[in-house]
């Protein structure tokens, strides 16, 4: 598996062959609070870097999920929508969002590293 | 700049997350969340800082009741001393300015008023009263909350003898040699006490409640506490283009009142007489999408019927919750209706209130 990425919208996306897995930080699921609802896009739709690709509650807000690249959804992980508690517990892990069959790989290059992320996220959140 | 209540270094020490409300730097939440605080103090006993709620008191005797009828359409002769009443400050139109709490004391009256309201709310009943009395909207005064099936046992320790106080009542109680003012009340569906004490003594007053076992609550839990218990909150279910009846709060207004005089009576009488249009209800999703303030509510034909007002997840009763307004022939229970959410038409149901069963004292009326 490839080296995990990250958007500044707080998507984690990691890379096995032509599939990507895509999720929510921790440090998101820290801002939002307890999540309480989750909605993916459908297996089969075609998703656009930086479109929007489900939505997050938290019992204080409702916030839009983006894609951080490109390409059509193969796979998503129904647990997290039965039972999005889940997505606070493990949100880098067990409680990824779907599965991008990746359209342009270069896309991958826009995002940050691990280290580049944290330092964005401390700096963007006080 | 945004005022902080007494209990502000208590809040920062025990890792709250800050946020503006009212003019206030209050309390959303604490380190275990939302969900944990609300399963909390249904099944314990939850701490509120509600320091920033207005607490008016006004002084005066017997002409002075006559005179706050003259505003409130509330039985205010029939009260006793230290019982409380749900209450409103309305428009002439019946629209809501504020909900409140108003208590008989022995020498007047306590009224609890929003927090948002509070000032407003001051120069409006001080104009009605012609200037006739003492009005002081006391802010050398904290109040805290404790609300939960534990509540008694924590505040018990703390203060003497409040075991006997029944629900929608309230009396002096002695704490660390001063006269402090408590009622048994709250806004979360559970049993619990709202107390009024001096700002100085209210740190170490919560401090002592939390060696008991009891814990600080935020207002993200307050609000779904509030919610499942299908209790109004002002700015969102109520506002001064709504009456009580079209809230469905009907029960708040004496039949001995209806008629009588009191800005909005002839509308009052006329909506309990003629009906109205549109009420409040309950209304749950049939999946778990959440219908924030403001989603359009439609019937099966597409034709919209009204709008939510407050929505969020339940964590007691675990599901998808909303109050809003529909027009009064879709109010029926089991009527069903649609949320337009995100584009997306989710399927729902009107459903009676409360969604959490309230947990009340036994042998006293709920309010």
């Amino acid at each position: 598996m490839s080296e995990v990425k990250f958007s500044k919208e707080h998507e984690w996306i990691t890379l096995e062959g032509e599939v990507a897995t895509i999720g929510i930080t921790k440090h998101a699921t820290e801002m939002l609070g307890d999540i309480v609802f989750a909605e993916l896009p459908e297996k089969g739709t075609n998703v656009e870097k930086d479109g929007t690709a489900g939505v997050v509650e938290s019992t204080k807000a409702a916030s839009d999920v983006y894609t951080p690249i490109s390409g059509e959804v193969v796979d998503i992980n129904q647990s997290i929508v039965d039972d999005p508690a889940k997505i606070n517990e493990d949100p880098e892990g067990a409680a990824w969002f779907f599965k991008l069959k990746v359209k342009d790989l270069s896309e991958l290059d826009t995002l940050m590293n691990k280290e580049e992320y944290e330092k964005f996220a401390k700096e963007t959140s006080s | 700049m945004n005022k902080k209540t007494p209990l502000y270094k208590l809040h920062i020490q025990h890792g709250a997350k800050m946020v503006e409300f009212a003019g206030y730097q209050m309390p959303i939440q604490y380190k275990s969340g939302i969900i944990q605080e609300h399963k909390f103090t249904r099944e314990n006993a939850g701490i509120f800082d509600v320091s920033h709620m207005g607490q008016l008191f006004i002084n005066g005797s017997d002409h002075l009741t006559d005179d706050l009828e003259k505003i409130f359409p509330v039985n205010l002769k029939n009260l006793k001393t230290n019982q409380s009443k749900y209450s409103f400050l309305m428009n002439d139109k019946g629209g809501i300015y504020d909900d409140l709490i108003i208590t008989k004391l022995k020498d007047g009256y306590l009224i609890i008023l929003n927090a948002a309201c509070k000032k407003q709310d001051l120069e409006i009943i001080k104009k009605k009263l012609n200037g006739k009395y003492d009005l002081n909207l006391d802010e050398s005064l904290s109040l805290i909350a404790i609300q939960g099936p534990k509540a008694k046992d924590v505040l018990g320790k703390v203060v003497s003898n409040i075991t006997n106080l029944k629900f929608m009542n309230g009396g002096e109680f002695e704490y660390d040699n001063s006269n402090i003012y408590i009622t048994r009340s709250g806004y979360t569906g559970e049993d619990g006490f709202e107390i009024s004490l001096d700002n100085k003594k209210a740190e170490k007053f919560v401090d002592q409640l939390i060696n008991y076992g009891a814990k600080l609550i935020g207002l993200g839990a307050r609000d779904t506490l509030r919610l499942e218990a299908g209790l109004c909150l002002y700015g969102n279910d109520l506002d001064e283009k709504t009456s009580p009846i079209e809230a469905n709060l009907k029960w708040a207004i004496p039949k001995s009142r209806v008629g009588s005089d009191y800005p909005g009576s002839d509308i009052i009488k006329k909506q309990i007489d003629n009906g109205v249009k549109t009420l409040r209800v309950g209304i749950k999703p049939e999946t778990r999408v959440i219908a924030r303030g403001n989603t359009k509510i439609f019937d099966q034909n597409d034709k919209e019927i009204g709008k939510v007002t407050s929505g969020t997840f339940g964590p007691s009763v675990e599901c998808s919750i909303a109050m809003g307004y529909v027009e009064n022939n879709y109010s029926p229970t089991n009527t069903k209706i649609f949320l337009e959410v995100r584009g997306k038409k989710v399927p729902a149901n009107v459903c009676d209130l409360p969604f959490y069963k309230k947990n009340y004292v036994k042998g006293e009326k709920n309010v």
